[in-house]
């Protein structure tokens, strides 16, 4: 979890990504950041989100997004 | 049949008359009927065509269906009997199935679609700029439309967000749905389906803000867009003569029409369809209030936009070959260039189809492509903007944020000529020769004049995008037939009254107005 | 007020409101035709006349309603006539028009200028207009205008004329307010008077034409006519005005005579007879031998007259005092409209035919 808040930090350093749970609904994450986002958890935790799990569900918080991460790890 | 045509208003209101006098449930079949009027309308042949793509997404879609309920009962029979690896095993399998139902659905649309719009254009790069002389394809109207709206729900089919249609027919009506065959909103099955197959009964809401929806569609269409058309032929048809401030003019003046044009089409799409109680989704968001590029393609037609994202470029960014290269830089040339590059990569291909989409051509490869770079552009340059702003304490104000809207608004009508213009070539020289040809006397001389618009018509042109501009201003607080509706009857009256007789006497429609054609609708 | 009345009452008013001033609008944008343009207007005037029982009716375009003038008729034989003309009027609305003009009047002898048979479809959507705007709503109207419509036209702006006029808000004058529900009539029973001459100087050569066979629709309301006529025990008579211009190719002339003689029906070309008429085209014409002027319509009903009196047995109703009053006011209405003119154009009154004769 802490290494993903650091990933997030990064492409956002102005947001409490903590409490936020509104990343896709707000606006926060456009496009672009989804994409670097995923290249980036690729990177670090060996697992690709594809196109399908690419749902505001999945990504309006860091806690979400760290529950699908899992997830993925264990279909793995 | 147009929708600006008074064969189109009849078609309606005879329509509205059966579906809520006839029992509830024959209102989805009447649509179908009515919807495959419309289409044989304009060519029977269409119909071939809608029909192949109805039953083969119908089909692949059932499939992919039984796939999920056969690998669910499957799973749960055997859920004792099978390690975890088995499962998996079994899973991947059947996702690779699924895969394949999808694949073949797609394959069999996008290739019509590839086969009629763009084998010309493809065999004349290898030919020297000519087609093949012995065919000519029937290209369908609206049918990149209609193809991307049911390959978009085989792919929601296949990603289980939603179950598939069982019944063919229902099905036929999301493909064929009348007041978005021609020119969208490219809908989603979860979005409309929902209004779409169920029944309604007559709301006096639906009918007065469906038909105030339309009217203002009208207006756009038939003061703005119509009164304007001969202008842009009259300058992009000669661009030896018209060239300097009168590219300039057509770029604008283009631009105007365009928004007019699609936006009203729109407006009448959505309104008609509220006339049926049926919610099509928007698909603008006052496209000319973005302050930069971004933000337009955020507010400017958004379903095709909204497309091209979730099902170009999520699946081509996060694809193995892309995440692969993105890995492979990031070794070689270091993070922050290997975390980028899955983004530019998949905007890239994202851009080019959108190009293609739009017309088999090069103009729309070179305008997509361009759209890409100065994304891509703007992306780098955001921390040099961020670090600017923080210096300089203006770019709140307002003043600045009109200037950002109107530079976005040049960006864009610049980048709209490829549009105009028959090739790429003389877009650059149209666009070059603003910058050198010198005779922007032209447009106070009365040179103006001769373009086919009277001093009256710039008039009502004006006045016409001033009424768009307030309108669009009033529609920051809240929905404006929100407003309206709020008000006392005899005032909803004067105002439906007033536009009534404004479209009705300043429209330019009918003998001596060429009724032009929707400039939006063979893409 | 319950709301279920207070509703009815909205609608009630709205659908007032919105009628009411949907009509006046109309009535304000259609053109007036009283200045101007006056041919647009003669195809309502018809309706107008209190007396509809013409023994004698023409149907054609301007070689009918520039070239005959029914007031002679009267004057010299007693011959009660109308022109149901209008400009450019094509075979077909030649057709309707006088299926129109039978709902009212049972004419012995009706009078068909061929000219038109040169027209196989509508060829200007503004002449349709003029003749078909001004008919009274029937069947008659609805398949002229069926029969009329070019490919850009739609039905429904002749049912509201708001919709073809819808523009003109910005070319209004103040005749249209004037004339809005009253215009004054502009013909003679038909007929339009000029007084002013310009003589026939050349006579432009007709183009070569590719095909000079008249077309099968043209043909066809031919047929139709002949036999409408024939139904209703009337003599259906064939003109040829003596308008040097448009060309009236012997290829033409050939084809009508074939079909008169086939038919057996009378065949004047006027353009032959110009002797015995005594049509001097150095006085007679206003517009270069296109058209008659006052002299040459008078002279031509004079002279055909008298084979419509002769020939064709129609009857001198001079002494029915209902019509000798509605005549005698016409006269003097068509007098009034020659001093008018003589003074608009300049013209020595005394030089005109009629008053020549008078005084000789």
């Amino acid at each position: 979890m802490d290494e993903l808040l650091e990933i997030l930090n990064e492409l956002h350093p102005d947001v409490d990504f903590t409490t936020e749970t509104g990343l896709i609904d707000n606006m926060i994450l456009d496009s672009f950041d989804i994409v670097t986002l995923i290249s980036e958890i690729s990177e670090n935790f060996d697992v690709t989100i594809s196109a399908e799990y690419i749902i505001p569900e999945n990504f309006n918080s860091a806690q979400a997004l760290y529950a699908l991460i899992e997830k993925l790890e264990d279909e793995d | 049949m147009l929708l600006t045509s008074y064969g189109f208003i009849g078609f309606v209101l005879i329509l509205a008359i059966l579906y809520y006098v006839f029992p509830k449930k024959l209102q989805w079949m009447l649509l179908l009927l009515f919807s495959y009027l419309f289409y044989l309308s304009w060519n029977p042949l269409y119909l071939i065509f809608i029909a192949v793509t109805t039953v083969t997404i119908w089909g692949c879609g059932l499939l992919i269906d039984r796939n999920y309920e056969t690998q669910s009962s499957y799973l749960k029979a055997n859920k004792e009997n099978l390690s975890k690896d088995e499962k998996k095993l079994y899973k991947s399998g059947m996702k690779k199935a699924r895969g394949r139902w999808l694949l073949l659905g797609i394959l069999i649309n996008i290739g019509i679609l590839a086969v009629v719009k763009y084998t010309q254009f493809v065999v004349g790069i290898f030919n020297g700029g000519k087609g093949l002389s012995f065919v000519t394809f029937i290209v369908p109207l609206g049918i990149s439309f209609y193809t991307f709206q049911a390959v978009g729900y085989l792919i929601d089919v296949k990603r289980g967000t939603i179950k598939a249609e069982k019944n063919l027919f229902k099905f036929a009506l999301f493909v064929s749905f009348f007041p978005q065959l021609i020119q969208g909103p490219i809908s989603r099955f979860a979005d409309l389906s929902e209004t779409l197959l169920a029944e309604h009964a007559f709301d006096w809401k639906n009918i007065s803000y469906g038909v105030e929806r339309v009217m203002w569609g009208f207006f756009k269409k038939l003061i703005v867009a119509d009164r304007v058309a001969p202008a842009v032929t009259t300058l992009v048809g000669d661009i030896q003569t018209y060239t300097g401030a009168y590219a300039f003019a057509a770029m604008i003046l283009y631009t105007m029409q365009l928004y007019a044009d699609f936006t009203g089409g729109i407006d009448i799409t959505i309104g008609v369809a509220q006339i049926f109680g049926i919610r099509v989704t928007e698909n603008f968001n006052r496209p000319y209030f973005s302050t930069s590029l971004k933000e337009y393609w955020r507010r400017w037609h958004i379903t095709m936009c909204q497309w091209f994202r979730e099902f170009v470029f999520y699946p081509v960014s996060t694809s193995k070959a892309i995440q692969g290269i993105a890995k492979f830089s990031r070794k070689h040339f270091g993070d922050n260039i290997g975390k980028k590059l899955p983004v530019y990569l998949s905007s890239f291909v994202v851009w080019f189809a959108t190009g293609i989409w739009h017309n088999a051509g090069w103009n729309f490869i070179v305008w997509g492509l361009l759209n890409w770079f100065i994304l891509m552009v703007s992306e780098e340059l955001e921390p040099l903007y961020e670090k600017f702003h923080g210096k300089f304490k203006f770019s709140n104000t307002f003043g600045y944020k009109i200037f950002m809207g109107l530079r976005t608004f040049l960006l864009i009508s610049a980048l709209n000529l490829f549009d105009e213009f028959a090739s790429v070539g003389d877009t650059l020289k149209e666009f070059a020769s603003m910058f050198t040809a010198g005779n922007y006397h032209v447009l106070v001389d009365g040179s103006m004049l001769n373009l086919g618009l009277s001093a009256l018509d710039y008039g009502i042109l004006l006045g016409g995008v001033i009424i768009m501009l307030i309108v669009s201003i009033v529609q920051v607080r809240g929905s404006v037939r929100d407003q309206i509706a709020a008000k006392p009857y005899p005032v909803r009256f004067m105002i439906w009254f007033a536009l009534f007789l404004v479209i009705l006497l300043v429209g330019a429609y009918g003998i001596g107005y060429d009724s032009a054609q929707f400039i939006y609708n063979q893409f | 007020m319950s709301t279920k009345k207070k509703i009815g009452i909205r609608v009630v008013v709205s659908v007032l409101i919105v009628v009411v001033v949907l009509y006046l609008l109309q009535k304000l944008l259609m053109p007036k035709y009283v200045t101007g343009i006056v041919e647009g207007a003669f195809v309502a005037e018809f309706y107008e006349e209190e007396n509809k029982d013409f023994d004698v009716v023409f149907v054609g375009d301007c070689e009918v309603y520039e070239n005959f003038s029914p007031i002679t008729l009267w004057e010299e034989y007693g011959i009660n006539s109308y022109i149901r003309g209008s400009a450019e009027q094509y075979i077909w609305q030649s057709y309707y028009l006088l299926e129109d003009t039978l709902r009212y009047s049972n004419p012995k002898v009706v009078v068909f200028n061929i000219q038109s048979l040169q027209f196989n479809e509508s060829q200007s959507e503004a002449y349709n207009r003029m003749s078909l705007e001004g008919m009274e709503w029937s069947m008659t109207k609805v398949n002229a205008i069926k029969a009329s419509m070019t490919e850009e036209e739609n039905f429904l702006d002749y049912v509201f004329p708001i919709l073809r006029y819808h523009s003109r808000w910005s070319e209004l004058s103040f005749d249209d307010i004037k004339y809005m529900f009253n215009s004054p009539t502009v013909s003679y029973n038909g007929y339009f008077m000029r007084v002013d001459t310009r003589p026939v100087e050349t006579v432009p050569e007709g183009m070569q034409l590719a095909d000079y066979s008249f077309g099968d629709n043209a043909w066809k309301y031919l047929d139709m006519m002949r036999e409408l006529c024939a139904e209703k025990g009337i003599q259906l008579v064939l003109v040829k005005a003596p308008s040097v211009y448009p060309t009236w190719y012997d290829e033409y002339e050939e084809q009508v005579e074939e079909y008169a003689a086939e038919y057996d029906l009378p065949y004047y070309n006027f353009l032959e007879l110009t002797e015995e008429v005594g049509i001097d085209y150095s006085t007679d014409t206003y517009d270069a031998g296109l058209h008659m002027n006052i002299n040459g319509a008078e002279k031509m009903a004079s002279y055909f007259g008298k084979i419509l009196a002769e020939e064709y047995g129609v009857e001198d109703r001079r002494g029915d005092e209902e019509l000798d009053a509605i005549w005698k006011e016409q006269i003097a209405e068509y007098e009034a409209e020659i001093d008018r003119q003589c003074e608009l154009y300049d013209v020595d009154k005394s030089t005109l035919y009629r008053y020549r004769e008078s005084d000789n």
